[in-house]
């Protein structure tokens, strides 16, 4: 029998309840307010009484109101059928929802359970299986959606029997395992999970070793993200990172991409949404909504709801990870979430932490980064969650709670700068202060000098020195005078701006330059280097920055024609004349 | 308010602080309106069968024996066609003597829109304005708030934005505005004959301040009537939401909640998010475009309402001084609008990216030729160049007072550009360049 409660306070989305029997934290319950039922979470309990956050709006609630506790964690529903939803937060199909308004207590079914999938079985009877390993598989758009033991089952177990090639429902069943006392269990191809705990259906979780493109050059050129690596974005409003996310999920190297709107713009789901279907994924020219799905809890959705959108995405791309695919997860912005964390902590009044943040922000954030990762599965296959926040830091002031949190738990770090953003030099990354730590890893840096070519990483390395060099000189100028240094400071400073306009800066909003694949990027950047190793001789610092600026010119005029053109080639020979025609030496 | 049939009545007040009031009483709702010797009071907390009351005039003169009467449901509006052309106070009441409005009361703050029912903004908004059209362009369903210093002529601005439009109606969210602002845009509208289109809901400063949080949700679900229910492209203004978060803090202060940054309350992220998120653009065909203003104190906009507010609108629009000319302008630097790639370029001459960019890139070289000019370094022949186009481009363009469309506002822009560069130093793409030199 479920355990049921009494509703007794009330403040905002925060509603007390005396229970009548056992309840567990995080538990899931229902309170009926005229005939419509709420959804809420136990989120502390003392003595009879429990706190839990309503994902829905209070509004009207009485003392009184009848609870049901439903005995369960909040869950996913996991099955075929979820590639290309836009769910909300508690995984509600937003697309079936026929009313322009989100009434509350009006949920839905997260996949079509009316559905035929064709089923190929690659389990055999006999076989020892255990959580995760693959039964068999249906074609998902065109993914091999596997088909695996659930996750929830403990220990090992034995094969009875597969169902035969063919066509079936979700809720079909696909296997009969028996484990160790002989007791049968029933495998669907529907599975439930709940979000806040992590899947570990799998051998082991080595360290990162390959890099994943995006197709931006400050990310893969400068500091590359890991397949499995974590990475966030933080920066001021109007810095650009939505933009930034936005062109990542366009063009990441990945399977499936999950896209969670986590207490951001409505506008800038939508425009996900009526532009994925159209666009083209250029990996495998298939449509990026084929790929994507999009877990949204805007900014004015309920604000207890924010948290489940991260952890559902999260444990759907864990789901896909168990298949052997390679998920990327984009989370905007995790700085909401925290913030969700906070309101309700402020309601409970529990002690503050730093910023009113609860004590345990710090632990939250990095438990939830360490979810991703690249796993070798049991059968020898390998899948990856790749995992990129954005964080909205309180004034674009870095030394906030989430940022520092977060900092702690990421290793690619992509701050995004006010001062650039400000002289429109997009994408707003900073050169300086973000870093990846990937390019410490051994088994990335080999990976790099064999994938690009020997010596690659020191190139980085060399290109970031001298940017640093170039921003030195700038300063140098700027109290000195254009006169008052000797022209190797200009050719310097413009050397350093040359990396930055032609490398750095990229167009998310041009057709061509927006996505820049690695082997271009690999060409431009040697060029940009030669450049960069040759002197030149100039008449004054005039000259100077006339050379470059023409240079500069040329360079951006590659990036915005199509690779190899003759366009392309027209103006690499304009470089090319151009710097024949002031060169004196290598350095 | 009146009272009606099967109301609860109470008349014993348990505790009374400076904004609420508590009292015993069953079955009630969380939200629900009540009045409190004939004051307006709303639900906010329920601990058993004690019940906290916000009263938005403040509990001056409440005494324990007050009567509390409980209404049964939250705020509503009535909605109607007859809302156009009429002055409200933060209530829905109609002042000046005007009669009640025929029609559906409905529950203000009510649900959201299903994201996936949107439709992506895609109509320009023209405004005249160059600093706007030209390098900020606003689009329908679009919410941005100007950041302005309270000297600065925003409200003069939003009243010729608003009159500018086109749109179907004009609803105005006044809050803790002076009496005199009030006056101005009320003569403005008459002027131009647009009072007829025109809703306004009003806080003045001769008014309570906990009031005003009423306002936002007032106009918000007058423009979901006319943008939803009869396809209408609606504009709402909303000045100034920095009174708004004050009233929010002081609430939130009363009720003994832990303040976060600059003493706002902990929720002013998701308490103006669900204002701003109004915003849409409908499948009907109708449309909620949202225009506020976030007065900032010296400029800081670190401070929490503009910071959060940057975070949720669709970008921002600067008024400032040019010191140059004389003459305010939209600041290229620090404005934005988020949603102008919809619709420039596209809804606007293709060339209208391109050459927004390169004039902002020339502008910012003035401004560092005008810092080396300043620390008393020579200026280049380029340097001189620039500060001469930063002259002619803030007075022809960015001023305020600028009415033009955007094809003259382009066309000035080449004028400029080739007046004082060469087509090297413009940086466009070269087939614009050919096309559009002049």
């Amino acid at each position: 029998m479920k355990t049921t409660g009494r509703v007794v306070g009330i403040t905002s989305n925060l509603v007390t309840v005396k229970v009548d029997g056992a309840v567990s934290q995080n538990e899931i319950c229902y309170i009926t307010l005229d005939g419509v039922k709420l959804m809420s979470e136990v989120i502390k309990v003392s003595g009879d009484m429990a706190s839990v956050q309503v994902f829905e709006s209070t509004r009207g609630l009485k003392a009184g109101c009848l609870v049901e506790f439903e005995g369960h964690q909040l869950e996913v529903t996991l099955a075929p059928g979820i590639m290309s939803r836009i769910y909300d937060g508690l995984q509600n199909d937003l697309q079936k929802l026929d009313t322009l308004f989100l009434e509350r207590g009006i949920y839905n079914a997260p996949i079509d359970y009316d559905h035929i999938w064709d089923f190929t079985p690659t389990a055999n009877e006999g076989d020892r299986v255990v959580a995760g390993d693959w039964i068999g598989s249906v074609k998902e758009n065109f993914l091999d959606h596997k088909i695996m033991v659930p996750f929830k089952l403990k220990g090992s177990y034995k094969v009875k029997s597969v169902a035969a090639e063919g066509r079936y429902k979700v809720t079909d069943t696909m296997a009969t395992l028996i484990d160790d006392k002989g007791v049968e269990h029933i495998v669907t191809m529907v599975q439930k999970w709940p979000v806040k705990e992590a899947v570990v259906a799998y051998k082991e979780k080595p360290r990162p070793f390959k890099t994943m493109e995006t197709g931006l050059r400050a990310i893969d050129t400068f500091n590359p993200i890991a397949e499995g690596g974590t990475g966030f974005i933080p920066g001021p409003f109007g810095a650009g990172k939505t933009v930034l996310q936005h062109a990542i999920s366009k063009q990441a190297e990945a399977d499936v991409i999950l896209i969670v709107a986590c207490g951001e713009r409505a506008n800038e789901v939508v425009e996900t949404f009526v532009e994925f279907p159209e666009l083209d994924d250029p990996h495998t020219g298939r449509k990026l909504m084929e790929r994507t799905i999009i877990v949204c809890n805007t900014s004015n959705m309920p604000v207890a709801a924010r948290e489940a959108s991260v952890y559902a995405g999260m444990a759907i791309g864990e789901y896909y990870r168990a298949m052997g695919l390679k998920v990327l997860i984009l989370a905007d912005s995790t700085s909401r979430w925290a913030q969700a964390l906070r309101e309700m902590s402020n309601r409970m009044e529990e002690l503050p932490g730093p910023d009113g943040f609860p004590m345990d922000i710090s632990a939250i954030i990095s438990s939830f980064y360490a979810r991703a990762g690249y796993v070798k599965l049991n059968n020898g296959s390998t899948g990856s969650v790749t995992f990129i926040g954005t964080v909205s830091p309180a004034g674009g002031n870095l030394k906030e709670p989430v940022t520092e949190s977060t900092k702690k738990a990421a290793r690619c770090f992509y701050a995004l700068s006010q001062a650039r953003a400000d002289s429109k030099r997009y994408p707003a990354i900073d050169p300086l202060e973000s870093y990846s730590k990937y390019l410490e890893y051994p088994e990335i840096q080999n990976h790099l000098n064999s994938f690009f070519e020997e010596g690659w990483v020191e190139n980085i390395t060399y290109a970031k020195t001298l940017f640093l060099r170039g921003k030195e000189a700038f300063e140098q100028i700027n109290i000195l005078g254009d006169d008052g240094v000797p022209i190797e400071y200009h050719d310097r400073f413009w050397k350093s701006e040359l990396i930055d306009f032609v490398i750095l800066q990229q167009d998310s909003f041009d057709k061509i330059d927006s996505n820049c694949p690695v082997d271009r990027q690999k060409f431009m950047f040697n060029a940009v280097l030669d450049v960069c190793r040759a002197s030149f001789t100039h008449k004054d610092f005039e000259d100077c920055t006339q050379f470059y600026k023409q240079m500069i010119n040329d360079f951006r005029q590659m990036n915005y024609s199509e690779y190899n053109s003759t366009e392309y080639s027209k103006y690499l020979s304009d470089v090319n004349e151009l710097v024949a025609s002031r060169k004196v030496t290598d350095l | 308010m009146e009272t009606k049939a099967f109301q609860k009545i109470y008349t014993k007040i348990d505790n009374i602080t400076k904004a609420t009031v508590t009292v015993r009483a069953s079955d009630i709702g969380i939200d629900e309106l009540a009045t409190v010797n004939g004051r307006l009071a709303q639900v906010v907390r329920i601990d058993g069968s004690e019940i906290t009351l916000q009263v938005f005039s403040g509990t001056e003169g409440i005494s324990t024996s007050s009567e509390v009467i409980f209404q049964g449901e939250p705020p509503k509006l009535k909605v109607g066609d007859d809302l156009a052309g009429r002055i409200f106070n933060a209530y829905g009441e109609p002042l000046f003597g005007s009669k009640e409005v025929v029609g559906e009361a409905r529950e203000i703050g009510g649900p959201t829109i299903n994201p996936y029912k949107r439709l992506q903004p895609s109509e320009f908004i023209p405004t005249g304005i160059a600093g706007i059209d030209l390098n900020n362009a606003l689009v329908s369903g679009q919410k941005i708030p100007f950041f302005a210093d309270p000297d600065q002529p925003y409200n003069q601005v939003m009243a010729n934005v608003a009159l500018r439009a086109k749109a179907d109606k004009i609803i105005l969210g006044g809050m803790g505005i002076t009496n005199d602002d009030f006056l101005y845009f009320k003569n403005v509208f008459e002027n131009a004959g647009a009072l007829e289109r025109i809703v306004f809901f009003v806080n003045t400063t001769e008014n309570p301040p906990v009031e005003r949080l009423l306002v936002p949700d007032m106009a918000l679900t007058a423009a979901e009537y006319f943008a939803v229910d009869k396809n209408e492209k609606v504009l709402v203004l909303l000045t100034d939401m920095t009174l708004y978060a004050d009233a929010l803090a002081i609430v939130s202060n009363r009720m003994d909640q832990i303040p976060s940054k600059d003493s706002m309350p902990g929720s002013l992220y998701s308490d103006l998010a669900k204002i701003y998120e109004k915003a849409v653009q409908l499948p009907g065909g109708g449309s909620i475009t949202i225009v506020a203003v976030t007065t900032l104190s010296g400029g800081d906009i670190t401070h929490a309402v503009p910071d959060n507010t940057g975070y949720i609108t669709e970008g921002q629009l600067f008024l400032r001084k040019d010191s140059d000319t004389g003459k305010v302008i939209v600041d290229p630097f620090r404005s934005l609008s988020r949603l102008k790639q919809l619709v420039i370029g596209k809804k606007t001459r293709e060339d209208h990216p391109q050459v927004m960019n390169a004039a902002v890139r020339l502008f910012a070289d003035a401004a560092s030729a005008k810092t080396k000019l300043e620390n008393g370094f020579d200026l280049t022949d380029y340097d001189e160049r620039t500060l001469k186009f930063a002259f002619d481009y803030s007075n022809d363009l960015l001023s305020i007072d600028v009415n033009i469309d955007v094809t003259q506002m382009l066309d000035t822009a080449w004028a400029l550009f080739s007046k004082y560069f060469k087509k090297s130093e413009v940086a466009i793409k070269e087939e614009l360049v050919n096309k559009y030199w002049k």
